[in-house]
């Protein structure tokens, strides 16, 4: 499965996983992000329950220091 | 002396408001905005560095969102729709946390903003419930336009952000003061603690702030130096000042009992 994840191409082994699985796929589990797909928010609590498809758009974002 | 700063109904004793870019590390950011007293902190929004390492630190543990109300910011956003985007993916990052700093640019040369853009991401993000703090420019207009929308707070520039110009035009600010039922608060081109308390003694309600704390030689020295002049200004203001006259014929010390006098 492809996915286009903060505009950059990934390529993964199975066919078909959710967002849950991808955050601990990128070693992301206990961070505090936020993930966007296809445009629309994914709220935490959708996690387990949303399943990728080939070609989604996620931005996977965080809090930086800021002006 | 209770005088707090209410924004979105919340009371805050701080009138400093402080950004947490362009500090040398985090333990300077968390030193700097402990000697500012800032209750309130901007942060921005960014993708995440994918691959990095695990146990990297993050801003967040230097400045716990239990101890600061956290301000994200859509700096760097150039249209209404980027702003938005990332005020939503700031509210679902912070848990439903409402209170946002709205700012659309228009130039990436000066950083001025896009008022036009600003307007429209504000009517969005207001019907969406959100608490929006409005960057701008010092255009009444404008200012006014963005409180009938619904801001809770209006910010506009004291100058172009980093150029810590100061208050370029004091007489503007004065006259959205003047307008605004909402807080007044300048945020961007302050350069050092004289520019803070010049804006407060103007009637802005809360000065906000990055560049003049982080690229000070001394930025922690400079933080408490701030903070002094956001209340020093906010007292100075409500004390009301004296009128300016030409000159006085009127001497501090008393005219009788002189040594030399006949009385």
């Amino acid at each position: 499965m492809h996915l286009i994840i903060n505009g950059k191409d990934k390529h993964f082994d199975c066919e078909a996983f959710t967002v849950s699985a991808l955050v601990s796929a990128m070693d992301l589990v206990g961070k505090r992000i936020a993930i966007e797909r296809n445009g629309e928010i994914v709220p935490r609590s959708q996690f387990e329950n949303v399943m990728l498809n080939d070609g989604d758009q996620l931005e996977i974002v965080g809090a930086v220091g800021g002006g | 002396m209770n005088d707090a700063l209410v924004i979105a109904g919340k009371n805050y004793h701080s009138r400093l408001l402080v950004g947490t870019g362009k500090y040398k590390d985090f333990t300077e950011t968390r030193a700097a905005i402990d000697a500012s007293g800032a209750q309130i902190v901007t942060v921005a929004i960014r993708r995440t560095n994918i691959g990095q390492v695990a146990n990297e630190p993050s801003l967040l543990d230097y400045l716990p969102p239990e101890e600061f109300t956290y301000l994200p910011n859509t700096a760097g956003c150039y249209s209404a729709d980027d702003a938005v985007r990332t005020l939503r993916l700031a509210r679902e990052l912070l848990d439903g946390h409402n209170l946002v700093k709205l700012e659309v640019l228009g130039d990436p040369k000066t950083l001025y903003p896009n008022v036009i853009e600003t307007l429209s991401a504000a009517k969005t993000l207001v019907k969406e419930g959100f608490d929006v703090m409005v960057y701008t420019s010092d255009d009444p207009i404008i200012a006014k336009q963005l409180e009938d929308i619904g801001c809770c707070a209006v910010m506009p520039l004291a100058s172009l952000i980093g150029s810590g110009m100061g208050i370029l035009n004091p007489w503007n600010l004065q006259i959205i003061i003047e307008n605004a039922k909402i807080p007044v608060l300048v945020d961007a081109g302050v350069g050092c603690a004289a520019d803070a308390a010049i804006a407060m003694e103007l009637g802005c309600q809360g000065v906000l702030m990055n560049t003049a704390i982080a690229a000070a030689q001394n930025p922690v020295l400079m933080a408490g130096a701030m903070k002094k002049a956001v209340e020093a200004g906010r007292e100075s203001y409500l004390a009301g000042r004296m009128a300016k006259k030409l000159y006085s014929a009127s001497p501090s010390s008393p005219t009788t009992g002189m040594i030399s006098g006949s009385n």
